[in-house]
């Protein structure tokens, strides 16, 4: 096929389901209901750690309007995101790990009738030494104070350690050797919609659940291993998802408890949480302590690079496995680096379970990364931009933990950024209390391998065609607000030349959608796309062998465009797209096609290797102007540019969406939002509205700027557009405030009282405990053999 | 979702009627007008009244009348709305306009009164919990427990006073007309209050507040309010500070009035002021003794938002720059004691 100009991708549409989400029609999983519906609650623990002596159910059971009341005798099959860290249960059996962990769910006529019943279930507990820190989690070794069973170490769930290239000798060549400290704190996801599932069990034995999830299909294998019911008797229908951000990424306990009590009382139940429940529920952002040590050249060449990360996990793994590692993967794709040396560690403590929360594991480390790169910039006095510039990473490039780059557009990004932002103008010029500060990351499209180990697609998408022309997606993938149903429609519609309203999308329904592993690590867009490209083309095949039949044209001198089957040369010499439709039905028969998609194969072949594998690399540039008030160390954020390599924007307009919301997500973590507990193992304020999230007020003028490298691995040359904005934004907020007040804060949130602090010369550094890691893992790239391998 | 308890709401069509049911109801009753603190109260069970008594329909809690002999009368049913948006309250009081016009948000400001502000319960984020949450921390004294979390060893409950609108009001001199049985009696506002979390006011409960009288004296006189939160909307205060001030011709202070909110169970009246600035003219050594005195009658505790060592020391910043803007004299921007690394390097 000849190149021709996009007619959809690259047009700023409107969301496919714009119309209904602004119109109130959008019927989320709370929205629905169902004849003889019964309302499920579960009753909390309300220690953070204890053993559970007994439970009695007998008087809640017996309490008008109940119909059925579980604890975790019924579920006892454990269960858990990673197939390697199985460690949670529906319902708490013998202990509880942290404050909010379920241990007894009711169905009931209503909502009040299962609150009040819960007040009649009496759980006799024996309470255990809670573990809220990650230095009280590393220093609890004893067998007796640990919070799982299963893992190795008491309280480490997983240490991990590697060593690229020569680390002694790397720093030995360095002139000067800087060492930092941080620590960013834990914050949710605050999505507007509370997690939701509704579950109906037929009389054939089959279970029903809609389900507020991002994971649909990793939610139809945890129900079957759970609930002891082939997947074939399992249909998981992700309702439209009110906002994920990652925290909808888990098969979740009320999901189990949902399925499982319909399956006894025979009624459909549903369980919506309480705002409170979704700060108990949580996987939002690790609280990391990050200690790092750089090596480099007098003129800003790093040499060496050794990082560390601390990982207070929570009572349970969630993705746990995978955050460790990526807290250490994409350091290395920014820019050069010759010897990167890593050590993480995940600690349990008895806090409500942290996973992944928009950027995965890699916000705090760029955090961190970031902001010590300023300091080194500004202590050899460099220019921070001019120090990345003089290094970045190079495209069709191998890094050396063994990640491969294709595209790179972050020179465009930082060159882009810098002078929309006026950077050389502002940086050390504007008046005392106002700042510019400047910061750059990477993200991954996609994880390059899935979260269970197979080796089937990663998406899959079918089209059906219909004699009137019409043509229907069916896709696993799952609309979480970033659009993915669009994305969807404007392929196939770029590829049929048809409008992309008249195109219908099913998806994230396992009775008739293909497998989609979900919507997180910014995969979807890629992945999806792919598969639906392939799927098309099948079917354009046939479409055109009967057109050019019709026409009398050569196949390859055909288009299809404006609704129609044309020749390219002689463009009035056409068919419409339905009557082409009907042709080649006659001629084949019912017409359908399928495409799928997997990730290329990676160079690197070390255990461990899985993580920061990607189709293709994002890229962005961050810089944030902000006033500081030095008298009350209010800061005020005046306005941020970003800018993107995003490889093709489908859709500008959605993708500055995305970049905005990220843009006000990355201000929230950089300046208020904190997951807190008491010494009693309490979230010290699980409200909206104690809880500090930015307002619209808070929210700076925010200006995109998207740069498209067309990456040969991604769909139309696109990347991902979701997570990687947030990523620089936090440390140029820091480094922005080091230029406004000239004090630095190492530690996030970056809160008016620790700035005043600073100001005074009273905030203490960030301490760092010490753990006796394992034994790296060394490698060195060319090491590895052309395929790809189990995390 | 958390789900509000069942209750009976009543609709009286008097002041007076509404008076006689609570009344006759006792402490099983509560009054609501706009139900924006009250029912989210009664959702957590910290309130939980059997019967709300509505005084939201009510004629004569309504008007806002600006040139009264008296004063300014303003109805206690008011919305925070209308009275940020009077023209009247904006030309005289733009402290009190910017007050409540500062409470949470806009959608909250047209259903909450002015009433329900000036007496809207204290707050401490150990007890604006679910119920779930206070008994896993085990209940205080102000609701379900005997002893207070934030300070064990305290007698009293330490919840904090968190109107906007209250302080403005003390500054200002306005009296509150209280509706009991025996029919209307006027109580300055700053008398009503008390420093007790649990019982921060010191009205009788058969009296209900009809309107507020902003008083002639007080029509002359400049006045602000200053107010510190996390964020620009939602946020109670965490520290608020409300100052009126007279000026003769010759700029002789005549009348000084400084009052805190947010940092004790009541508002906080900073007596120096007057005592410092009456009968002078004020200098900028006069806002900063001032400033100082303030700071050490504000006693914040670590029970909201924001650190509290942070908001008694921005209570010292806040009263120097709430007399500033009274004054207008220009104040010097607090010297920073650690050098500025940019300014090593020159630009």
């Amino acid at each position: 096929m000849r190149e021709k100009k996009f007619s959809v991708i690259g047009k700023p549409l409107r969301k496919v389901d714009a119309l209904a989400k602004s119109t109130g029609d959008t019927r989320y999983a709370d929205d629905l209901e169902l004849s003889r519906m019964l309302y499920g609650k579960l009753l909390r623990s309300p220690l953070p750690h204890a053993r559970i002596r007994g439970i009695k159910t007998d008087r809640a059971a017996k309490l008008k309007g109940v119909y059925a009341v579980i604890t975790g005798a019924d579920l006892p099959e454990r269960f858990g995101i990673m197939p390697s860290t199985q460690d949670e249960e529906a319902l708490a059996g013998e202990k509880v790990r942290h404050v909010g962990d379920p241990v007894a769910a009711v169905a009931a006529s209503s909502e009040a009738v299962a609150e009040e019943s819960l007040k009649l279930i009496e759980v006799d507990y024996e309470p255990l030494k809670p573990i809220l820190s990650i230095e009280e989690a590393l220093a609890c070794t004893e067998e007796s104070e640990r919070i799982h069973a299963w893992n190795r170490r008491a309280n480490i769930q997983k240490a991990v350690s590697f060593e690229f290239g020569d680390v002694v000798q790397g720093f030995a060549q360095a002139d000067q050797i800087f060492e930092d400290t941080f620590f960013f704190q834990g914050n949710a996801h605050l999505p507007m919609e509370q997690h939701c599932a509704l579950a109906q069990y037929g009389p054939e034995d089959k279970l029903t659940i809609w389900s507020s999830t991002q994971t649909p299909h990793y939610l139809h294998r945890a129900l079957s291993k759970v609930l002891k019911l082939p997947m074939s008797r399992i249909r998981v229908i992700a309702a439209p998802v009110g906002g994920g951000f990652g925290g909808k990424s888990d098969p979740f306990s009320h999901e189990m408890c949902a399925s499982k009590l319909a399956m006894i009382t025979g009624r459909p139940v549903k369980f919506t949480l309480t705002r409170e429940e979704t700060f108990y529920v949580h996987r939002g952002r690790h609280p990391v302590k990050m200690w790092i040590r750089t090596g480099v050249k007098n003129d800003g060449t790093l040499q060496a690079m050794h990082f560390r990360s601390f990982l207070d996990g929570g009572g349970y793994s969630s993705y746990g496995l995978a955050t460790v590692y990526y807290t250490g993967a994409l350091q290395t794709v920014s820019y050069k680096l010759p010897v990167y040396k890593f050590e993480g560690v995940r600690v349990f403590t008895n806090k409500p379970p942290c996973g992944p929360k928009r950027g995965h594991g890699t916000p705090q480390p760029r955090f961190a990364l970031e902001v010590h790169l300023d300091k080194i910039a500004d202590k050899l006095g460099i220019d921070p931009v001019e120090l990345r510039l003089k290094q970045l990473v190079e495209p069709d490039s191998i890094t050396v933990n063994g990640l491969r780059v294709s595209t790179t557009g972050l020179r465009e990004c930082i060159e882009k950024a810098a002078a929309r932002a006026e950077w050389k103008k502002k940086f050390h010029q504007l008046p005392y209390g106002r700042g510019i500060g400047f910061a750059a990351s990477a993200y991954i499209s996609g994880a390059g391998l899935p979260i269970y180990w197979n080796g089937m697609p990663h998406s899959g998408v079918q089209i059906r065609l219909d004699r009137g022309g019409g043509i229907t997606v069916f896709c696993g993938s799952t609309d979480i607000g970033q659009g993915s149903d669009s994305i969807l429609a404007y392929v196939v519609a770029e590829e049929f030349g048809v409008d992309p309203a008249d195109i219908r999308v099913v998806t994230a329904d396992t009775d008739l959608t293909p497998v989609d592993l979900g919507s997180y690590s910014s995969r979807v867009t890629v992945m999806t796309g792919n598969a639906a490209i392939q799927a098309c083309r099948k079917l354009k095949e046939m479409l055109f062998q009967v057109a050019g039949e019709a026409l009398e044209v050569p196949v390859d001198d055909l288009e299809m465009a404006e609704g129609k089957v044309r020749s390219q040369s002689y463009p009035k010499r056409a068919i419409s797209f339905a009557e082409c439709v009907e042709k080649a039905e006659t001629k084949f028969g019912t017409l359908g096609a399928t495409g799928s998609y997997s990730p290329p194969k990676y160079p690197a072949n070390y255990k461990g290797s899985g993580v920061g594998l990607t189709p293709a690399y994002s890229y962005s540039a961050s810089i944030v102007e902000l006033s500081c008030d030095p008298e009350t160390a209010e800061i005020k954020v005046e306005k941020v540019w970003i800018a993107h390599d995003c490889g093709r924007a489908f859709n500008p307009l959605l993708v500055e969406g995305q970049s905005e919301g990220s843009v006000y997500m990355a201000l929230g973590e950089a300046l208020m939002e904190e997951q807190v507990f008491r010494k009693n193992g309490l979230h010290k304020f699980p409200s909206i509205l104690d809880y500090k999230s930015p307002t619209t007020l808070e929210t700076p003028e925010i200006e995109t700027i998207l740069i498209e490298t067309n990456d040969p691995e991604g769909p139309y040359g696109a990347k991902e557009a979701g997570q990687g904005f947030l990523l620089p934004v936090i440390p140029a907020v820091a480094n922005a405030l080091f230029d406004a007040i000239g004090v630095r804060i190492d530690e996030l949130p970056i809160t008016p009282d620790k700035v005043l602090r600073a100001l005074e010369g009273r905030l203490k550094p960030v301490s760092v405990p010490s753990f006796d890691f394992p034994p790296p893992i060394k490698w060195r790239p060319g090491e590895g053999v052309e395929v790809p391998q189990k995390s | 979702m958390l789900r509000l308890p069942d209750f009976t709401y009543i609709r009286p069509k008097s002041l007076k009627e509404a008076g006689r049911l609570l009344a006759e109801l006792g402490p099983e009753a509560m009054a609501v007008a706009g139900g924006t603190d009250l029912y989210p109260k009664m959702k957590r069970g910290q309130f939980t009244p059997r019967y709300l008594v509505s005084l939201r329909f009510l004629p004569e809690l309504r008007g806002i009348r600006p040139g009264s002999k008296e004063g300014m009368w303003i109805g206690a049913g008011e919305t925070l709305t209308v009275v940020a948006k009077n023209p009247a309250v904006n030309k005289r009081f733009p402290a009190l306009a910017h007050a409540a016009g500062s409470v949470s948000t806009p959608a909250l400001r047209n259903m909450g009164t002015i009433g329900g502000n000036v007496f809207v319960d204290t707050r401490c984020n150990y007890y604006d919990q679910t119920f779930f949450w206070r008994q896993a921390a085990g209940f205080c004294m102000k609701k379900d427990g005997d002893i207070c979390l934030v300070a064990p060893k305290s007698k009293s409950c330490l919840a904090v006073f968190s109107s906007d609108t209250a302080p403005v009001l003390c500054s200002l001199g306005a009296v509150a007309l209280l509706a009991g049985p025996d029919g209307l009696r006027k109580l300055p506002f700053e008398q009503i209050y008390r420093d007790d979390g649990m019982h921060f006011v010191t009205k009788r409960d058969d009296e209900l507040l009809r309107a507020i009288l902003i008083p002639r004296a007080a029509f002359g006189q400049r006045n602000v309010y200053l107010k510190l939160r996390r964020r620009g909307s939602f946020d109670f205060p965490v520290l608020g500070v409300a100052a009126a001030m007279a000026l003769d011709r010759e700029g002789i202070c005549r009348s000084a009035r400084v009052v805190l909110t947010a940092v004790a169970s009541a508002p906080v009246v900073v007596e120096e002021a007057s005592r410092l600035l009456e009968g002078k003219k004020v200098s900028r050594e006069m806002i900063e003794a001032v400033a100082e005195a303030a700071a050490k009658v504000s006693h914040p505790v670590d029970n909201v938002d924001l650190d509290y060592w942070y908001r008694k020391r921005m209570t010292r910043v806040y009263v120097k720059r709430a007399l500033a803007e009274l004054t207008g004299l220009k104040l010097e921007t607090e010297k920073v004691p650690q050098e500025p690394v940019k300014d090593e390097k020159g630009p």
